[in-house]
């Protein structure tokens, strides 16, 4: 017997983790089938050019290859990917082909498909395939929408995709009244998500049925049920999306890509199952990469500090096509730019633009790390200005407690905008500084120490959860008293089974051993599911867990009311989940159904849960070589409510050494001619366990979210949001000698010193 | 990324190794594999025959002698760590070691395949450049000894025959009274150097004599500096000598511009790391 709450909020251990650790996890490349296929993927090798000629007789030729599939073979319909979020009709012409068919767009577009009896001979067949290509001048920057730039994209006579803009209050009016203006520059670099495990799958065509199964589904496989099935037209139920173990997701996994669709082809045509298996190198250019942004901002300020106003203009490089999440990290840009504070008047313009580099989509806090780099520098900038501290600039501008519900800016063409729905913002920033020592640290700003210019960034952020519009879950208690929860929710490595166990034993009122499993994402397991992105899966799939507890319970209940003769209210479910009683009635669940009971629950909700933190961090500079060391690093946050905390923690920390990683090491570099020169992960660096040892997480609870019956707010994201801003910050505090300011990032040693260069030598470079 | 086809062969002996490159001329020896195989998972290079190391006995001594120390070709980065003799036997590699790569590199990576690589970021191969290392192959016409200056002759370029295996890199006797130090700059630890600096010089009547500067990762050769050392020679090792040396260093090198960094950068870490290196090897108590 257990209480209400045993489990949530305690440290739980990760279910997970015996199987992963014991080495029992079952990734997808750990999957065989019966005569199993191996495809590899001929990707085009130039950037921007149309295909002249296509041979694969040598390809064809090779012992062991079984097809080699081009774009003819696609027929004259060639499936396009969708834009899943946010689309504009003008979108729709930009979207990705399935594969190449007269022009390529970036290094890394499919060509051709081999499909061989091994993945070796397939890789071997792949470089025996000769693509002529006649190259075109490649658009890698926001040149490509100067007036005679190249077009990727003919028919559209432009290579601007789309627009947006995020708008609250009157912008005109605030600039007219303001005693301080100030605009800038800024810069976020393009990388990407990076997980530990590439993309991979497994079709299996089902020839007598008409079914088609899609294992290595991640994310979003009820999404991608829906698209590959209209593509391959078959209907919905004639396809399953099977999530499989996953060693990472952060947003870029699971989307639909190419491979989604080409590998199912194959197939189909060769009757047997196909595998792919995504090497390096063909992630770092075929997966989807993000953030590279430029934006021209400007803010407008009372004396005191006061913010009146944020304009601006950004653009962002999309890459060669819209995939399925192109728009949401310009969305997130343009709608959170005023971040946690009081901003009344807002207006930002935001530029889509097509480029021949990979295409790009959501990666953790999409849109939310650039745009909070932007204002948090802003910030202390103005704060510098205006001769106010910045933490004072801070404390001023926060949004109160008897200001939320705070409602967004709209963001157009899509309207609506969404309010803050809880919190107190300024208690995680006192608790941040207090955690920090501010006080005391500050005296070490700008001071050189053994060689080292020792400095303090700040940054605060909101973090959006809970992406609606529902999930679902179900539950199924055996006759032995044992419980199977099924969601609709994915797991990509957060625990999910975990914090699911802890709900639904908590709802439950059960033992958490008496969950025998939770079971997620894949299409074969219940009837709609929304998947994981957007800090959504525990707000979501945790709240529809409650609401399917409590049918389970009442479905109970209603059956030991027919059989005691009296109503469901007298019931009792009682001995954890094992017997029900009545008056002096009682019997064991097992004697009322030998068949066990199930339930369903839905939960519904279209807005969204805002955590929200502060985080400041103590840095050396190297001036000599632009070593960046991150001597401590404290996050705060308030996440409504804390589900487990190792889980959080974990969460936290990691993505705050993934926003390091971007800030420090990482970064997409591509020459003028549109070839990627970061191909692999020697040239494109990415954090180590070894390197940044000394991070600090506290999370709250002070302000559970009223938008849930939990009181949780999505928290996978936040941690990784002001990463860049902070560690700017930093550098610009420790090197205020130089009056270097750090206004694009990466801050990779090459340009921290070159910008001190810079400072040494005004008008020099 | 999977490795081409080739065929592969593990012989017992050096005579066997010899034989199967003469006899293949497009076979390429294995060490430890932690360059070679990533290079045919990237299809960079397709061999007809990988002739495997791993079975040759012999080559895998580290042996101190009044001729100086002997790394045999198939001692591992793992083995250079755990022999504590080296630490006073020679003090620079066994601190330049520490920067190689990362741990599972470190248990498998060979000074042979290393110094046959000629990385010019390397650190042994830049070890080897800046004691005046002899290096010993062995081919189908007997043994040679090559000074390490003449065997790297470009990047990943060096005077070996295809038939000819390493079979030991000698460093000359280290005298317990030198000064040295080894300086590394690199993105993250283990990633390749952006610039390196591996020193040492022996004081005589209380200046600095013998002085040897190398460079690795800044330059398209792995070098000693003779600008630079010359500065030195016959110099107190002073703040101004450190940084006219240093200066110098800077100034001899011929750096690229990559995408991690501008050719003036490299060159401004040269010469941050000669100086540092001068300073560490000035103070170090002895």
């Amino acid at each position: 017997m257990t209480r209400r709450d045993s489990y949530i909020g305690t440290p739980v251990e990760r279910i997970e983790d015996l199987r992963f650790l014991r080495g029992r996890g079952q990734y997808i490349d750990d999957l065989n089938r019966n005569g199993l296929l191996h495809a590899a993927v001929v990707r085009s090798a130039v950037a921007h050019g149309r295909i002249r000629s296509l041979d694969t007789a040598a390809a064809l030729a090779l012992p062991g290859v079984r097809a080699v599939i081009t774009a003819v073979d696609l027929g004259d319909n060639m499936p396009t990917i969708a834009v899943r979020s946010e689309s504009q009709p003008s979108l729709d012409r930009v979207v990705q082909p399935v594969m190449a068919r007269d022009k390529v767009r970036y290094v890394g577009e499919p060509v051709a498909l081999i499909v061989a009896v091994s993945a070796a001979i397939a890789e071997d067949a792949a470089n025996l395939v000769t693509v002529e290509i006649d190259a075109l001048p490649a658009v890698t920057d926001r040149r490509g929408l100067d007036a005679d730039a190249v077009l990727l994209f003919e028919e559209c006579g432009s290579n601007q995709a789309a627009t947006l803009s995020a708008v609250r209050g009157d912008i005109e009016r605030a600039f007219k009244e303001a005693e301080y203006t100030r605009r800038e520059t800024f810069q976020v670099h393009r990388h990407a998500a990076v997980p530990m495990e590439t993309r991979g799958l497994i079709a299996e065509w089902d020839a007598a049925r008409g079914r088609m199964t899609l294992t290595g589904a991640a994310k979003v496989p009820f999404f991608v049920r829906t698209a590959l099935a209209k593509m391959l037209g078959l209907p919905e139920h004639a396809v399953d999306a099977v999530e499989t173990d996953i060693g990472g997701g952060f947003g870029a996994r699971g989307e639909f890509f190419p491979e989604d669709f080409l590998i199912p082809f194959a197939a189909r045509r060769l009757n047997s199952p196909v595998k792919w298996i995504e090497d390096r190198r063909e992630h770092l250019m075929a997966t989807t990469h993000a953030r590279e942004v430029e934006c021209e901002l400007e803010i407008a300020c009372r004396r005191d500090g006061s913010i009146l106003g944020l304009r601006g203009r950004a653009w962002t490089n999309l890459g060669a096509y819209a995939r399925p999440n192109a728009v949401t990290p310009s969305r997130n840009l343009a709608q959170l730019l005023p971040g946690p504070y009081r901003v009344p008047h807002v207006h930002i313009d935001v530029a889509l633009y097509v480029s021949n580099k990979t295409p790009v989509g959501t990666y953790r806090a999409p849109g939310r790390f650039e745009t909070d780099f932007c204002r948090e520098r802003m910030i202390d900038l103005a704060a510098a200005d205006l001769g106010i501290d910045r933490v004072d600039m801070r404390r001023k501008n926060l949004l109160t407690s008897a200001e939320i519900p705070y409602a967004l800016p709209t963001v157009l063409p899509y309207g609506g905008s969404g309010e803050f729905d809880s919190g107190e913002y300024v208690v995680t920033l006192e608790r941040c500084l207090g955690e920090f020592d501010w006080k005391t640290k500050v005296a070490l700003e700008g001071r050189l120490i053994d060689g080292r210019y020792h400095g303090l960034g700040l940054g605060c952020y909101v973090e959006g959860g809970s992406a609606g519009p529902r999930e679902n879950a179900r539950m199924a208690l055996d006759a032995q008293g044992m419980v199977t929860v099924t969601v609709g929710a994915s797991a990509v490595g957060q625990g999910l089974e975990t914090v699911f166990a802890q709900i639904a034993a908590d709802a439950l009122e059960i033992p958490i051993d008496h969950i025998a499993a939770v079971h997620h994402g894949s299409t074969t397991g219940i009837h709609e599911g929304f998947g994981s992105f957007g800090s959504r899966a525990s707000v979501m799939g945790g709240s529809a867990i409650l609401v399917a507890a409590e049918n389970l319970k009442t479905t109970i209940r209603a059956a030991a009311a027919r059989r005691f003769n009296c109503t469901a209210d007298e019931v009792e479910v009682v001995d954890g989940l094992r017997a029900v009683i009545a008056g002096q009635q009682r019997m064991t669940l097992a004697a009322l159904s030998a068949d066990g009971f199930d339930a369903a629950g839905t939960f519904s909700n279209s807005k969204r849960t805002y955590s929200y933190g502060a985080h400041a961090a103590h840095i050396t500079v190297d001036a000599q070589t632009g070593q960046i060391d991150i001597l401590e690093y404290v996050a705060v946050e308030d996440v409504g409510r804390i589900l487990n905390p190792n889980t959080l923690h974990g969460q936290t920390v990691g993505a705050i050494v993934q926003g390091l990683g971007g800030t420090l090491l990482e970064g997409m570099v591509y020459d003028d001619e549109g070839q990627l020169q970061t191909g692999s992960l020697a040239a494109y660096l990415i954090p180590c366990a070894v390197d940044f040892p000394r991070i600090r997480s506290i999370a709250l609870e002070q302000y559970p979210s009223p938008l849930n019956p939990l009181g949780v707010k999505g928290a996978g994201e936040g941690g990784i949001i002001p990463v860049g801003g902070v560690i700017a910050n930093a550098v610009a505090s420790a090197l205020v000698s130089f009056g270097v300011q750090p206004n694009a990032l990466p801050l990779s040693p090459a340009r921290v010193w070159q910008m001190i260069q810079n400072a040494r030598s005004p008008g020099v470079a | 990324m999977k490795l081409p086809a080739f065929d592969y062969a593990a012989p017992q002996t050096l005579a066997e190794a010899i034989e199967l490159l003469v006899a293949n001329e497009d076979a390429l020896p294995l060490s430890g594999g932690q360059s070679l195989i990533p290079i045919l998972a990237f299809r960079l290079a397709a061999p007809s025959l990988l002739v495997d190391l791993r079975r040759i006995p012999g080559l895998d001594t580290i042996t101190l002698s009044e001729r100086g120390i002997g790394l045999g070709a198939r001692v591992r980065w793992c083995d250079i760590e755990a022999d504590q003799r080296l630490a006073t036997a020679h003090p620079l590699l066994a601190d330049a070691v520490t920067y190689i790569a990362h741990y599972p590199i470190r248990s498998r990576g060979t000074v042979g395949g290393s110094i046959a690589h000629a990385d010019t970021a390397a650190e042994l191969p830049g070890i080897a450049v800046t004691c005046d290392a002899e290096i010993t192959a062995v081919g189908r016409n007997g043994a040679r000894t090559i000074a390490a200056k003449d065997f790297f002759t470009g990047p990943m370029m060096t005077s070996l025959a295809h038939d000819e295996l390493v079979t030991e890199l000698r460093l000359p006797p280290w005298p317990a009274a030198r000064c040295w130090a080894f300086e590394e700059f690199a993105r993250q630890h283990g990633a390749f150097a952006l610039a390196g600096i591996a020193l040492y010089y022996d004081v005589r009547d209380g200046v600095a004599a013998n002085v040897h500067i190398g460079v690795i990762g800044a330059s398209a050769q792995l070098q000693r500096i003779a600008e630079a050392e010359a500065v030195l020679n016959g110099r107190a090792v002073d703040d101004a000598a450190i940084l006219q040396t240093a200066q110098a260093a800077a100034a001899a090198i011929d750096p690229a511009d990559d995408i991690d960094a501008p050719a003036a950068y490299r060159r401004a870490l040269v010469e941050t790391l000669t100086a540092r290196a001068l300073k560490r090897a000035a103070s170090r108590p002895r």
